[in-house]
């Protein structure tokens, strides 16, 4: 990685002072499926999802566990390993279709123009490796500077992710860190190069509460100065609620609802999202309430079952939710798209609600025959093969 | 009698490692067993680097007055073989060969297989079935047929062929070398299958690295603690696989004496004189259980390391 390599590098792809259109969106995902080949069968774990992505805002993926958010944030950088999975739909950056370009090719995108930040520090750094040497080596191979420039402009990354001492850090291995600085240090190997796009997948999972607090602070203090956009991949609804313009929640490898920020919580019209609000604890709750949950479990991904793929864990659930897919239809506000037969907080919600609370109550008034009616919803949620 | 004292020492260190945070202090330190088995084995290839300028006798030299004679006796150390010639500085000479023999072998099959071994675990697929086959059908031939077969064919006995015992020793750390490279090659193969798996790999990969930065860079230094530890066990291997080739007349050519060849020569006499055989086996003895003890310290350190992060 010589710098006349790194400097041949970038000139052949134009990418770090690039050409390309500054108007129109950063980002262009449209109709992505990415499915694993496994041996019980193709696991969808992305299924078709589209968004846009404008230059410096901010875009939260919300979803439990196994619904797919990872697996889309990879797909988008182009991150998957090849064996055994399928990618299929466009992403566009910058007006150019990346989704097809070969790993070389998309190299001179990574770290440069795209970056990403892992959910745990303590395995996302080198163990072996001094941690101004993690930073300095991709400043290296994408700039054409000098090794002692790499260096200062590595302590000033160090600084402005707010890590006391940035000389010294330099010179420690990442054990010496605690798990906060530890995460700085990822952020900081990750804008080194100044990326337009940073994915942050679960950046703050493995950290607690305060000092998550303060790397989202930071996270959102550089996107401001650096026109950033980034793309906030969390199952935390609390962690996207002040910091994302636009929340997309995904089920089950697809999109389910996307809105702006305020419209999600106020105007959700998808039952899983206001499943999720209510699952988060609530801080003037007396205390030993009981939390929330949503019953059930995601659907197998490699037999999902017909209709939505929510039907056996909704509350609003109607016979025509089991037999046909609810397609995303846009909501009342601009830029609010929901998949729901019988939303929230419409009149064919309210009645879909009422109609299951009603039979609800009449089976439990025949007790004997209620014994039927939980095995039957059991017997729908474990379908065989749970997809990863 | 040392080794006793080692092994003990070795326990009490062990039970301080495993004290927890207590035993923290402990872990910084070596350990008096490591400490002794690295003064063996640095006295070891010291004396075998240095035999020439050292103070000893010629190792070629025969005096009938020093044959078959014990320890400490006819002003020798060791006594002398049943030629008349020195056994210290034999000895001496023998562990330049059968160090010699063991470095360089597993140097070959450090190099060879450790690059096998890494692009086998690091790029999967087709390469990897090829070189794991390969490897497997190297470890599916006897180890000492595929040796004495190479020795004899690439270094007859006869002198005629041109077969001098440089050559020999040339054709013996190849022959141990290609014998070890399966065995190396494997650890490392699944020393990188592990790290390569790890998240910074794909941190790496995610801020645009190439593949053969990546291998050398994220994923060697971390593989290479396990391919250190074992090669100080496969050097033990290769100090025992040269005496056993040695006794069946394939080993470093005599007059060079080697401490397999040692023992190959005087074995008939072992009821009379059995110093002459026991002083070389005692040498093998000691040096692959200061190196095994010292492949176990490094594995212990680097595991340790790896935990506590």
């Amino acid at each position: 990685m010589s710098p006349r390599h790194a400097r041949h590098k970038l000139d052949e792809s134009g990418a770090r002072f690039p050409d390309a259109p500054l108007e129109g969106p950063l980002l262009e995902v449209d109709d992505v499926k990415t499915s694993f080949v496994t041996p019980t069968g193709t696991a969808k774990a992305v299924d078709g999802v589209s968004f846009t992505l404008e230059r410096g805002r901010t875009l939260g993926i919300v979803g439990e566990s196994g619904s797919g958010k990872t697996v889309l944030s990879r797909s988008i950088m182009g991150l998957l390993p090849k064996r055994n999975i399928v990618r299929e739909g466009s992403v566009i950056f910058e007006g150019r279709e990346i989704s097809k370009l070969r790993p070389s090719e998309m190299r001179a995108y990574w770290g440069a123009q795209m970056a990403m930040i892992f959910q745990d520090p303590m395995t996302s750094l080198n163990p072996v490796m001094k941690v101004g040497r993690q930073i300095t080596e991709s400043l290296l191979y994408h700039l054409d500077i000098s090794r002692s420039y790499a260096r200062e402009l590595a302590e000033a990354l160090m600084g402005s992710v707010r890590i006391p001492e940035p000389a010294k850090r330099l010179n420690e291995y990442p054990h010496q860190l605690s798990g906060g600085m530890r995460q700085r240090v990822s952020i900081a190997i990750a804008l080194a190069c100044g990326p337009k796009l940073l994915f942050a997948d679960e950046p703050t999972t493995a950290l607690d509460v305060t000092v998550q607090a303060q790397v989202l602070d930071l996270l959102q203090t550089q996107q401001r100065e650096r026109f950033m956009s980034v793309v906030l991949v969390t199952h935390d609804l609390g962690v996207v609620a002040g910091r994302a313009d636009e929340i997309a929640v995904m089920y089950a490898g697809r999109i389910v609802e996307k809105a702006p920020t305020r419209t999600l919580f106020h105007e959700m019209r998808m039952p899983y999202t206001e499943a999720l609000v209510h699952s988060i604890p609530k801080i003037d709750d007396p205390s030993h309430t009981r939390l929330d949950t949503i019953p059930g479990r995601p659907p197998s991904l490699v037999n999902p079952p017909p209709g939505c793929k929510f039907a056996p864990r909704c509350r609003y659930v109607q016979d025509k939710c089991r037999d046909e897919e609810p397609p995303l239809i846009p909501g009342s506000t601009p830029g609010h798209e929901f998949r729901c037969w019988f939303p929230v907080g419409t009149p064919q919600g309210q009645a879909a609600l009422e109609r299951n609370e009603r039979e609800a109550a009449l089976g439990a008034t025949a007790a004997t025959a209620a014994t039927a009616e939980p095995t039957a919803v059991a017997a729908t949620d474990s379908s065989p093969g749970q997809g990863s | 009698m040392t080794f006793l004292g080692d092994s003990s020492a070795a326990q009490v260190e062990t039970a301080l490692w495993e004290a927890g945070p207590a035993g923290k202090a402990a872990k910084k330190r070596l350990g008096v067993g490591a400490w002794i088995a690295l003064g063996w084995i640095v006295l070891v290839a010291g004396s075998a680097l240095l035999a020439p300028i050292l103070p000893l006798k010629d190792p070629q030299a025969q005096n009938v007055d020093l044959a078959r004679q014990g320890i400490g006796k006819a002003g020798s150390i060791l006594g002398g073989d049943s030629n008349g010639r020195d056994m210290l500085s034999r000895l001496a000479f023998g562990a330049r060969s059968s160090l010699t023999v063991a470095v360089g072998s597993i140097l070959l099959g450090l190099v060879i297989g450790g690059a096998l071994g890494l692009i086998a675990g690091y790029y999967r697929g087709k390469i990897d079935t090829l070189i794991s086959v390969l490897f497997d059908t190297m470890v599916s031939i006897p180890a000492l047929v595929i040796a004495a077969t190479m020795v004899v064919t690439l270094s007859p006995a006869s002198t005629k062929g041109g077969g001098t015992h440089l050559n020999r020793l040339l054709v013996l750390v190849l022959a141990i070398g290609v014998v070890a490279t399966p065995l190396l090659g494997r650890i490392t193969r699944a020393s990188t299958l592990a790290w390569s798996e790890r998240e910074f790999v794909l941190a790496a990969r995610a801020q645009g690295s190439k593949n053969r930065r990546i291998v050398f860079r994220e994923v060697l230094p971390n593989v290479l603690p396990a391919m250190f530890s074992i090669a100080l066990l496969g050097m033990a291997i290769a100090i025992v696989a040269e005496a056993g080739l040695a006794l069946f007349g394939v080993g470093v050519n005599p007059p060079t004496p080697s401490w397999g060849n040692m023992i190959a020569l005087e074995r008939g006499s072992l009821a009379q004189y059995p110093f002459m055989v026991f002083e070389p086996a005692a040498m093998i003895f000691l040096t692959v259980l200061g190196l095994n003890y010292l492949g176990d310290v490094v594995r212990a350190r680097f595991d340790v390391r790896e935990g506590g992060l």
